[in-house]
């Protein structure tokens, strides 16, 4: 076998077994697949097992180990795409190609295959085809795109929708994506000059002022857990290590979110100068944004951005010319993992290991990424820190509600006339977004995505913040018409069983069996028992390491707690089932007539 | 710096740990046994299988992955703790196919032996009856799929002289299930299979070298004494 070509790409990465996620996609998109005979070669260049390379190639869904058709169609499953279509489009693509899901044709021309929500739920239902995305597909659409596939065209002639708003048209994108930016606020107005705080303002401010300014505006995480920023930022740059790392974590995969993939289109810079101005403040000379595979079609334009800042004198040496500011950044793309949004699981993934989130302590910024102290901060919380800095932290805190400064930039998809980005100060109700959205006729709403919560319209006046409703941005409305626990609640439990990493036991194995009770229930073989043993079972997921873990339940709690009629309408009543077995009663006559006392 | 203690409290008793040291440890030298599965004393932990949660300052942490520190209080009894134990191992026991009678380890293994120890009855879980893989393809070890509870010993304990892992998991999820590496595994030493069969908690990975019925059943060490014993004698020992 000719290994040569391989034997290129893994010096391109300096042999180096942190780098096997870059490895492999690029044989991934070489081959459009991890031929077998790869893995030797790979093992012996990089001094890893045979193994422990499958082990980070079998974790991740977009490496393939099987040929998976010249033109890959990855079409998005989530709970957005089904509501806007994707049935009828995936059955056109199966009656079109021939083949039924996860199959490749027999030609090995066309293969089809599942994947989680793509961020592009404003724009659904919506595929990647090799690597390049096509949204708002129809049957019409998908005939059109199957004959152009036949007829050989390259995968960027295969539609003819045109492109997309903003930069999506740029020649460096080319994507039909569109922005859908519904409202903007101080984050996405464009009043602002990317480079203006690290040219003007750094030069005045030590990094303790920088920090110090940020912990005033009281900025906390914009990916949904909420830390302090400033106050990540000064233990990074008190922990003890000569280099520091900042990561921007674009693995946005809640499903329901496609927020970073707008500020990543429109507003890259801000992105990186957040990222270099995080630098400054810890301390730190090197910067990964760890973007997920699904934004690939983004690559050349961001590194075409991050080229022109270093022309600019906006990253490298001595940035803006301050002495020993030095930086720079690079990209990390990611294979297809959920789980990789949790910040921990991230750094094993850009060390090229299979996505399992580490236990705390030790944090990141203390130990983070090869074991340095490395600050981890959602696209969003960057852009903020950067209009921070430049307008002032007692600007930004007029914006927001008492325990929540600033604003939010949301994600909103589903039943709505207006789906989009949102930027909203923080406070506002569900109604009012709801009232902004163009949304009639609503049943309930998923806050944060399938780990959030499920509310009805009783809890419709609560208020997004971090003391009420938190969100990470995942805002997706579901009108009247729709089946909430066929739609939704079972989409969210496969979504969460096909995205554990497998790690604790709890995690592995209760979604699994949560959703076979559901699944009783919904084929009218529920009882009473079921419904305890729904409210019971998951409270065990509390004892998982990761955000995931910890959540992976929820769509069923929340579910169960604010929509019990459904449910309950769904069971047997008054019919006695036979629903377990009682030791003490089925041995209580016989131990009366023998005498015996039972021990238990 | 190493000889000073530091104290932690654990179900209101006070007692002195080392610094640094986990506190499933710092519990086991004051002859305190929180249960655990996937640990091994001496190796770095996993924290994969939960059972050994306990509450820190009230908030739920795995005992096996975090280190003591000052005034730690720490409740490891609670009755939904001890449910959420229980629930692991009957968890893993509807997960795979625990076949206790026919396994070889049986009376050795830790986890039948936490499920006699946390009284477990019928799990409250259904059986899930996976078909999983026998893989008897190795010259020095079988692998059966069916018993394994995914604990990562044999990842964590077993590699070679220049630090290669011979075991590795392979997909994600509930489709998740250790590999041995083609090479290694078919050049391994009678020694590291040993330590393989040895650490592996259950019966999932079995020595070819043995007989494994040498000492029957009814007079290994669970059939005797219950897990985690040998730490509560300690306790006894001190007291009287």
């Amino acid at each position: 076998m000719d290994t040569k070509w391989i034997e290129k790409i893994v010096d391109r990465y300096g042999r180096d077994k942190t780098r096997l996620m870059d490895i492999l996609i690029e044989i991934q998109q070489e081959k459009g697949y991890i031929p077998s005979d790869t893995l030797p070669v790979i093992a012996r260049m990089t001094g890893i097992s045979q193994a422990w390379v499958e082990q980070t190639v079998s974790f991740y869904h977009f490496f393939r180990r099987e040929p998976s058709g010249r033109y890959a169609v990855f079409l998005n499953n989530s709970v957005v795409a089904n509501m806007m279509g994707r049935d009828k489009v995936a059955r056109t693509f199966e009656e079109e190609t021939g083949c039924q899901f996860g199959e490749v044709s027999e030609d090995g021309l066309i293969g089809l295959f599942d994947t989680s929500c793509i961020g592009m739920s404003d724009q659904e239902p919506a595929a990647l085809i090799n690597g390049k995305v096509f949204t708002r597909l129809t049957p019409f659409r998908v005939r059109e795109i199957v004959r152009n596939m036949r007829a050989g065209k390259p995968v960027e002639e295969l539609s003819t929708s045109g492109y997309g708003g903003g930069s999506n048209a740029l020649p460096l994108i080319r994507a039909e994506v569109r922005n859908n930016i519904q409202r903007k606020g101080p984050l996405l107005e464009e009043n602002y000059e990317t480079g203006t705080v690290l040219r003007e303002k750094l030069r005045l401010l030590t990094p303790e002022e920088v920090i110090w300014e940020v912990k005033l505006s009281e900025l906390r995480g914009r990916g949904g857990a909420g830390f302090p920023t400033g106050l990540k930022w000064e233990f990074c740059r008190r922990a003890k290590g000569e280099k520091k790392y900042i990561f921007c974590n674009a693995d946005e995969g809640e499903p329901g979110t496609f927020k970073d993939r707008v500020l990543l289109t429109e507003y890259p810079g801000l992105v990186f100068e957040g990222m270099a101005l995080a630098a400054y403040a810890a301390g730190a000379s090197e910067g990964i944004l760890y973007i997920r595979y699904e934004y690939k079609y983004l690559e050349r334009y961001l590194n075409h951005v991050l080229e022109e800042m270093r022309k600019n004198n906006l990253l490298g040496k001595n940035i803006a010319g301050i002495e020993g500011f030095d930086f720079d950044i690079r990209l990390q793309y990611g294979a297809g993992a959920y789980v990789c949004g949790e910040e921990s699981a991230l750094l094993e993934s850009a060390e090229g290991k299979r996505g399992e989130p580490r236990f705390k302590p030790p944090f990141p910024v203390e130990k983070g990424y090869l074991g340095r102290p490395t600050i981890i901060n959602n696209v969003e919380t960057l852009c903020a820190a950067v209009k921070i800095l430049y307008f002032g932290s007692e600007w930004y805190r007029t914006m927001g509600t008492e325990n929540s400064k600033g604003t939010k930039v949301l994600s909103i998809s589903g039943d709505c006339r207006y789906p989009g980005i949102y930027e909203l100060e923080w406070g506002y109700t569900v109604n009012d977004i709801l009232d902004m959205a163009g949304a009639d006729d609503v049943q309930a709403v998923q806050v944060g995505g399938p780990s959030g919560t499920l509310i009805s319209p009783e809890e419709f006046s609560r208020i997004i913040c971090y003391k009420d409703l938190a969100t990470g941005g995942s805002f997706i409305i579901f009108n009247n018409r729709r089946d909430i626990l066929r739609d939704v609640v079972h989409n969210f439990m496969e979504f969460f069983i096909e995205e554990s990493c497998g790690s604790c036991v709890p995690c592995r194995n209760m979604p699994w069996l949560l959703k076979q009770k559901l699944e009783k229930i919904l084929s009218g073989h529920g009882v009473w028992k079921d419904l305890e043993d729904l409210e019971k079972w998951p409270e065990i997921m509390k004892i998982n390491r990761c955000g995931l873990g910890q959540t992976a339940a929820n769509p069923v709690i929340t579910s169960l707690r604010n929509f019990r009629a459904l449910y309950e309408e769904k069971i047997q009543k008054g019919r006695c089932f036979d629903e377990g077995f009682d030791l003490e009663k089925a041995v209580e006559e016989s131990c009366e007539v023998v005498g015996r006392i039972p021990l238990i | 710096m190493n000889n000073e203690y530091i104290t932690i409290t654990i179900d209101d008793q006070e007692i002195k740990a080392r610094p640094g040291e986990f506190i499933v440890a710092a519990a086991r030298r004051n002859g305190i046994y929180i249960p655990t599965l996937c640990n091994m004393p001496g190796v770095h932990p996993a924290g994969s299988c939960r059972i050994c949660t306990v509450y820190v300052n009230g908030r739920p942490m795995t005992s096996c992955t975090t280190p003591v520190a000052e005034g730690m209080e720490i409740e490891t009894r609670s009755p939904d703790l001890e449910d959420f134990r229980r629930s692991v191992v009957e968890l893993l026991f509807v997960e795979g196919n625990h076949f206790c009678p026919a396994c070889e380890k049986s009376g050795n293994c830790e986890l039948q032996a936490l499920g006699y120890r946390l009284e477990m009855m019928a799990p409250r879980y259904p059986y899930q009856f996976p078909e999983r893989d026998i893989d008897a393809s190795w010259p020095k070890l079988i692998k059966d799929h069916n018993r394994c509870v995914l604990c990562k010993r044999c990842i964590r304990t077993i590699l070679d002289e220049e630090g290669h892992h011979i075991f590795a998991f392979r997909y994600r999820g509930h489709n998740l299930q250790i590999t041995i590496d083609p090479e290694y595994g078919k050049n391994l030493t009678d020694e590291l299979a040993e330590k393989a069969a040895k650490n592996c908690p259950v019966g999932s990975l079995l020595y070819r070298g043995k007989h494994g019925f040498e000492t029957p059943i009814g007079q290994r060490k669970y059939d005797k004494e219950p897990i985690g014993s040998d730490v509560e004698k300690l306790k006894k020992a001190k007291v009287s």
